[in-house]
């Protein structure tokens, strides 16, 4: 039965969004979703509804020490940050570059943990309700928590979502399944080898939104072609209602817009940890560079949507 | 009845110890196909590919002729006399497997997985190294068969390992010094799987050991279980019965796992994989042995022992052997160590370099530095077994390459 309020239509808000919707809300005066069930689906809804793309931004938990990690994390709602991916460290990151492979390291010289990461969410969450926090890594650190208390405590701590790169979905029962069931988004990545064929099954069990990964290829290697991805973007739309996210090689704000032209969201992750990289000192610290070198590159590339 | 040299038996073993891995890829709990989705409509292409390869004759009698006219087998089962009477027990053979071309049990693997990749139209291989004797396989099959290759090799063990990058070169591959983390096997396979994902459409990888997603150690087990299966035939020629024990190091454990497969169900018959024990297992961070000082975990596409701290973080660990230097183990290990059929052990540097030269004196072999924790556990399981009684050793490499380590551990001059 058609209430009027589906994602396509407006409709009016109840007591509790109108006071998380305040007057300043970048997403327009009007969002339109009141049924969603998470922080994503309803981020997503208000992006549509704003008629922009979301700006995702990637940076590693601990990334170059707590302190500092946590001070960019809480300033990237405001620069301009839809959606937050936070890494996890791992000291065997398959799937990354040498950006990101290079901030995790400096995260566990660092004295990151699991539970370290955790308390980064519950901080974050103190000062925002709303934007979504994805944690991004791989099983092992989640699986020798072991998977039950971590869900439990990412949940508490106001986790929205997962995306762990070697849980394929032929592992599904594993984690996918438990953490839907803890009421936590599990965002699947799909890649340009993901055929017709085997997208139903990647979309399967996957929520809040599928991380299409514009390249065959790790982390902040080559500049993804926006034709191709256009492409791509169509072919996964024809197949699912999700909200579709790219990345992987998104490095500036041109290269947001053009992906962003299809794309419901970009991810810009390298670009972001290749940043706090250049503002450390050759030993690896913090300098009073490093929080607004992030946060100003959000910035750039934040404005390219909202100013398009 | 129970004699000191049995595994611990289960209270309820399964039926059969070979029926592994099961459709998803586990042996028990471990094993599986843990990677990222870029490389899982490969995984399953090659699995499609593998199983049409072993219902395809012409498969089998390729790999038949090549094992035969190209890598010598089959390989000696060679009955060590002189080690035998020095160790006063039990009568000691050693699989020659570093009698083969390329001088280690490596090429069995290379061989199979070189037609199956051929099978699957792939132009590029790419694999990873530790010693070297994989690589140098790889390499070797790659020039028979007219495929461009790279090896990712870890910078530590390029220069601990030298004569083999050498090789490697000479035969045209190019070897990729990888100097992230210690520079050693674990991260030579994290930069292979990285290429791997970065050039999944025309390259196939060879992984080299009994690890990695499923098929992988399903499909490098079967490809080494050659030496088991000559084994009990050999055996049979020899003395009339099967051995009472077989030893076999354990890095990864393609080795071990080709000579134990085929005798897993001769209850009969105890197994003993030998750990790199490096400094020594209570050293932390000293060796190299997960079954023995790991705990379960997900690493290179799938669940082992690994050695691992409270979070989750992998450990380098040590063994002077690069080959045995390595934080996992292949699953099929993992889960016979969890149910009992097979005892892993382990054996330090200092154990191993005493019986590399006690080989190489009294037998006139110089093995490699990986069989050598072999036989150091021969050395100790040899004098409690009567003399009656036979074991089996999988003299799996040849220790050319490692006169290098060997010579600055003892002192000596080259």
């Amino acid at each position: 039965m058609d209430d009027g309020c589906g994602p396509q239509n407006n409709c009016r808000l109840t007591d509790r969004d109108a006071t998380l919707y305040d007057q300043g809300s970048p997403y327009g005066t009007t969002p339109t979703m009141t049924h969603s069930t998470t922080r994503i689906d309803r981020r997503f809804a208000e992006l549509k509804n704003a008629g922009r793309p979301g700006l995702v931004t990637f940076v590693m938990a601990g990334d170059p020490d707590f302190e500092t990690a946590r001070e960019i994390v809480l300033g990237l709602p405001k620069a301009g940050a839809d959606l937050i991916e936070i890494g996890m460290p791992f000291s065997d990151p398959m799937a990354d570059g040498p950006a990101i492979q290079a901030a995790g390291l400096r995260a566990l010289k660092a004295g990151q943990t699991m539970k370290k990461t955790l308390q980064l969410v519950r901080d974050f969450r103190a000062t925002d309700a709303e934007t979504p926090i994805v944690l991004m890594g791989y099983y092992n650190p989640i699986y020798v928590f072991p998977v039950a208390a971590f869900l439990d405590e990412a949940k508490a701590a106001g986790v929205d979502g997962l995306i762990v790169v070697d849980c394929p979905p032929e592992a599904d029962d594993e984690l996918c399944l438990p953490a839907q069931q803890k009421g936590l988004n599990f965002i699947r990545l799909a890649a340009p080898t993901t055929d017709a064929k085997r997208l139903p099954t990647v979309l399967k069990n996957t929520s809040g939104f599928l991380y299409y990964v514009s390249i065959t290829g790790i982390t902040g290697s080559a500049a993804p072609d926006p034709q191709k991805v256009h492409a791509q973007v169509a072919a996964i739309r024809k197949a699912t209602a999700l909200p579709v996210a790219v990345g992987f090689g998104v490095r500036t704000p041109q290269q947001a817009k053009a992906i962003g032209q299809s794309a419901d969201a970009v991810v810009v992750g390298s670009a972001l940890v290749s940043a706090i990289q250049a503002s450390l000192t050759p030993d690896g610290k913090a300098t009073t560079r490093t929080v607004p070198a992030v946060l100003g590159l959000v910035n750039d590339l934040g404005q390219a949507f909202r100013g398009a | 009845m129970a004699s000191p040299i049995d595994p611990r038996v289960p209270a309820n073993p399964p039926n059969s110890y070979r029926t592994g891995p099961d459709e998803k890829g586990f042996f028990g709990k471990f094993g599986g196909r843990f990677v990222a989705e870029t490389l899982m409509p490969l995984i399953l292409d090659l699995e499609a590919a593998y199983n049409a390869a072993k219902a395809d004759p012409k498969f089998a009698a390729e790999l038949t002729f090549l094992n035969k006219h190209y890598a010598g087998r089959p390989s000696p089962l060679y009955f060590a006399d002189r080690i035998t009477k020095q160790l006063g027990g039990a009568k000691v053979y050693f699989k020659r497997d570093e009698l083969n071309h390329t001088g280690s049990h490596k090429i069995n693997n290379c061989l199979g997985q070189i037609l199956l990749a051929k099978r699957m139209g792939k132009t590029r291989i790419i694999a990873e190294t530790g010693a070297g004797q994989h690589g140098v396989a790889v390499a070797t099959v790659c020039a028979k068969f007219d495929l461009p290759c790279e090896i990712y090799m870890g910078a530590t063990d390029v220069e601990r390992q030298a004569p083999n990058v050498a090789r490697m070169k000479l035969l045209g591959a190019k070897v990729n010094a990888v100097t992230s983390g210690a520079g050693t096997l674990k991260d030579s396979m994290n930069e292979a799987l990285r290429d791997w994902v970065t050039n999944v459409h025309n390259t196939y990888y060879i992984i080299g050991t009994a690890a990695g997603p499923h098929p992988y150690p399903q499909l490098v087990r079967d490809f080494q279980s050659i030496m088991g299966r000559e084994t009990r035939e050999q055996m049979m020629e020899a003395e009339g019965r099967l051995p009472d024990a077989l030893v076999a190091c354990i890095g990864g454990g393609s080795n071990a796992i080709g000579l134990f497969h085929p005798f897993l169900d001769d209850k009969e018959v105890a197994i003993y994989g030998v750990e790199a024990g490096g400094h020594g297992l209570d050293v932390e961070n000293g060796h190299a042995a997960s079954m023995n000082g790991g705990t379960p975990g997900v690493l290179h596409g799938n669940r082992t022992f690994l050695l691992q701290d409270a979070d989750g973080q992998i450990l380098e660990g040590h063994s002077i052997s690069a080959g045995l230097d390595y934080p996992g183990v292949g699953p099929e290990h993992a889960w016979l160590c969890e149910v009992g059929r097979v005892k892993y052990v382990s054996a330090t540097d200092k154990e191993a370099l005493v019986a590399l030269q006690l080989c190489t004196k009294l037998e006139g072999i110089i093995p490699a530095l990986e069989p050598a924790h072999a036989l150091a556990y021969v050395t100790k399981l040899a004098p409690t077994m009567g003399r009656d009684k036979i074991i089996v050793m999988n003299l799996c490499g040849r220790g050319d390459k490692d006169l290098h380590t060997v010579a600055k551990a003892l002192g000596m001059e080259i």
